[in-house]
C-alpha cells in the first residue's frame, strides 16, 4: 500500500520548480502542515507566502503576485478555497485572467468526521461554473505530478482538488500515461462505461475486475480533467456501451456526474447513472467509512452496473 | 492656481457626458474621487507607450463603480480615447463597461465587487519587494465599501509584512447608497483603526484639494517600514450643488435639466478657480 499522499507530491514537485524558477510562489492559509508544505517553507521561505487564516486575502493576495509575473499556487483546504474564496476565485483569478492556481486540499471527506464544515462536496460545481476556470482531481501520486508538471508550464488558472490521505497508486511509476486535459483510458471495455475521477477511480478499476468475473465487460475511464471534460476521449469510450456510470466524490448535482451526463444525452443518448455522495451531511465516519456506507466502492459500483444491466 | 485642479473639473464634464450617453453610472462617487485619481496619475510612473512595462506604478480601483472617472483620467492620460468612451459606454458589445476591465490599456484588474482590490494589492506589493522592483502600488476604496471583511483581512496582511511600497486611499465621502456612512455602518475613529492595524495614517482635511493631496502622496513616498492609508475627506457629488453631499446621486442619472445645470455649473466653478 502507497504511502505518500499527492499533497505530499504536490509538495515536490514545487519544490523542484522553486529551485529553478524564482517565479514558483506558494501561499498558505496557517495550511502548511496540512498542505504537506511546510518543508517548501523551510526550504524556499522567499517564495513562500503565509497570509494566516484569511481564505479571501489568500486568493487576492496570489492574483496581485500572479498579476506582477508570479507563478501563485494558494493552497488552502478545499471547503474554504472553494467557497469562502468564491468570488475571489472568480473576478480576482478567472474574470481577471491571472495564473493562479487554486489547490484545494482534503478534498471531499477527506476530513471524516471533522463534518459538513469541512467536507468539499460542492467545490467541482462550484468551481466548474466559472468561466475560464479548469477542474482538475489527479487519481494517484503519479497522475499528481504529471498534472502539476503541466500546470507549471501554463499561464492560466485552475482548481485542483487533492485528497488528504496516501491513495492506492492507479499508474505504475515510469509508464503514467497523461496527456493534458484528455481522459485516461484504464480498460476498454464493450458492456458498461465508468467514468470516475479523483479518489473514485481506483475503487472504479477493482470494479471493473469483479464485474469482468461476473461475465460483464467494464471499460474505465479516469476523467482527472472535470473542466475541460474530454468529450471526444468520452464520446469515445462510451460508444457502443449500453449503460455509463459516472463515480464521484461530491454532490449529487453539478459535478462528474452531471457534466458526463449532458454530453452523452447530446451525442449519444443512453442510461447514465451518478454515484456520488447524497444531498445531504454525509454520515460521521472516516472517508472510507463515508465510502462503503454510500456504496462509493469496489463491490458499490459493481452492484450497480450489474443490477442496472439485468433491469 | 493648479493646472489639475482645473482640469478635475474639465474631466468632470466628461465624467457626466460619459453617464448620460451610456444611460447610468455612479456619478456621486465618481465627483467625489476625481481630485484622488487625477492626482495620483499625475504622479504615477504610467505610459501608455509601455503598458507593460514591470517597473510601471500599478493601480487598482478597488471601488469599482467609479469607473468613469478612471475613464476620464486613463483617456487623458492618453490611455484611451475619451470620444469613444462617451460613444460606446455601456452600450451593446461595449468594451467600456461600467466596472474597471483589464482588457483595457492601463487597467490592471477587473474590479466592482467591494473589497478585493486592497488585498490584491498586498500581492503587487509583495511582488515587488520579491523582484527588488522599486515601483509604488496604490488602491482606492469607498468608505461604505470598508464594511467589506476582506479589506480587514488585507489591512492586516501589509501592516504584518511592512509593505511601505504600498498605498491605500479612502474615498470619505460619508455617504453610500442607503444613506450616511455612520447610520449604515459605523466607522467611528478611522485614522485609529487602521494605526491599530501597523498602518501609518495620513488625513486629509480636503480630498478634492490636489495640493492637500499631494502633500499626503508624498508622505506616503516618504514613509518606511509600513503601509500608508490616506482618508481623504472629499464631497459626494462635488461639483454641482445639485449632486453634492446627497446619497441619492449615488447612481442617479440625469435627466436633460439637471444635465445642463451641473454642466453649467462646472464651467463657473472652474472660472471661479481661475480667478482665484
Amino acid at each position: 500500500m502507497n504511502k505518500i499522499a499527492n499533497r505530499a507530491v504536490m509538495c515536490e514537485v514545487l519544490k523542484e520548480a522553486a529551485s529553478q524558477d524564482r517565479d514558483v510562489i506558494v501561499l498558505c492559509s496557517d495550511s502548511r502542515g496540512s498542505a504537506s508544505l511546510a518543508s517548501f517553507a523551510e526550504a524556499y521561505p522567499e517564495q513562500f507566502v503565509e497570509v494566516g487564516i484569511a481564505e479571501q486575502d489568500l486568493v487576492s493576495i496570489a492574483a496581485g503576485l500572479a498579476s506582477c509575473g508570479k507563478k501563485a499556487f494558494a493552497v488552502s483546504p478545499a471547503s474554504f478555497i472553494s467557497t469562502r474564496s468564491y468570488e475571489q476565485c472568480k473576478v480576482d483569478c478567472a474574470y481577471s485572467n491571472t495564473n493562479v492556481k487554486l489547490v484545494g486540499i482534503s478534498g471531499g471527506v477527506s476530513y471524516g468526521a471533522l463534518g459538513m464544515t469541512h467536507h468539499s462536496a460542492q467545490d467541482i460545481a462550484a468551481m466548474s461554473a466559472i468561466p475560464g476556470m479548469r477542474v482538475y482531481l489527479p487519481s494517484d501520486r503519479h497522475q499528481t505530478r504529471k498534472l502539476f508538471e503541466a500546470l507549471l508550464q501554463d499561464k492560466q488558472t485552475a482548481y485542483i482538488r487533492l485528497g488528504r490521505n496516501p491513495v492506492e497508486d492507479v499508474y505504475e511509476e515510469g509508464s503514467v500515461p497523461f496527456e493534458m486535459d484528455k481522459a485516461t483510458v484504464l480498460s476498454e471495455g464493450t458492456d458498461v462505461l465508468l467514468v470516475a475521477c479523483g479518489e473514485m477511480v481506483k475503487p472504479s478499476r477493482d470494479a471493473a475486475e469483479l464485474l469482468n468475473g461476473q461475465g460483464i465487460s467494464a471499460g474505465v475511464l479516469d476523467m482527472y480533467c472535470v473542466k475541460p471534460l474530454d468529450r471526444e476521449g468520452l464520446l469515445k469510450a462510451a460508444n457502443g456501451k449500453k449503460l455509463v456510470i459516472t463515480v464521484e466524490e461530491h454532490a449529487p448535482f453539478g459535478g462528474l456526474g452531471s457534466m458526463v451526463a449532458q454530453v452523452i444525452s447530446a451525442n449519444d443518448p443512453k442510461r447514465v447513472i451518478n454515484l456520488a455522495l447524497p444531498d445531504a451531511p454525509v454520515i460521521t465516519g472516516t472517508s472510507q467509512e463515508v465510502f462503503d456506507y454510500y456504496g462509493l466502492n469496489a463491490a458499490g459500483i459493481a452492484d450497480t452496473a450489474k443490477n442496472a444491466l439485468e433491469e | 492656481m493648479n493646472a489639475l485642479a482645473l482640469k478635475a473639473y474639465d474631466l468632470r464634464r466628461d465624467v457626466l457626458d460619459i453617464i448620460v450617453n451610456g444611460g447610468g453610472g455612479h456619478i456621486g462617487g465618481d465627483m467625489s474621487s476625481m481630485e484622488i485619481m487625477l492626482t495620483l496619475y499625475s504622479r504615477m510612473n504610467v505610459d501608455p507607450m509601455r503598458p507593460d512595462d514591470p517597473d510601471r506604478d500599478r493601480f487598482v480601483l478597488s471601488k469599482g463603480h467609479c469607473v468613469e472617472t478612471l475613464y476620464a483620467v486613463l483617456a487623458d492620460k492618453g490611455f484611451l480615447d475619451i470620444g469613444e468612451v462617451k460613444a460606446r459606454f455601456s452600450r451593446f458589445g461595449s468594451e467600456y463597461i461600467g466596472h474597471p476591465h483589464n482588457t483595457l490599456p492601463g487597467i490592471e484588474m477587473n474590479s466592482g465587487s467591494l473589497g478585493h482590490g486592497l488585498s490584491v494589492c498586498v500581492g503587487m506589493a509583495l511582488a515587488g519587494k520579491m523582484d527588488k522592483r522599486n515601483y509604488r502600488v496604490y488602491t482606492l476604496m469607498g468608505d461604505g465599501e470598508l464594511a467589506e471583511g476582506s479589506i480587514w483581512e488585507a489591512l492586516m496582511a501589509a501592516g504584518h509584512y511592512k509593505l511601505d511600497n504600498l498605498c491605500a486611499v479612502v474615498d470619505r465621502n460619508h455617504l453610500q447608497i442607503s444613506g450616511n456612512t455612520e447610520d449604515v455602518m459605523g466607522h467611528h475613529d478611522l485614522h485609529a483603526r487602521f494605526a491599530a492595524f501597523d498602518w501609518h495614517v495620513i488625513d486629509v482635511a480636503d480630498g478634492n484639494d490636489v495640493d492637500q493631496l499631494n502633500a499626503a502622496f508624498d508622505g506616503a513616498e516618504q514613509t518606511r517600514g509600513q503601509p500608508t492609508i490616506i482618508i481623504a475627506n472629499t464631497v459626494k457629488g462635488k461639483g454641482s450643488t445639485l449632486m453634492e453631499n446627497k446619497a441619492s446621486w449615488h447612481h442617479h442619472l440625469p435627466n436633460a435639466e439637471e444635465y445642463a445645470a451641473i454642466r453649467k455649473e462646472l464651467q463657473e466653478r472652474k472660472e471661479a478657480l481661475l480667478h482665484e
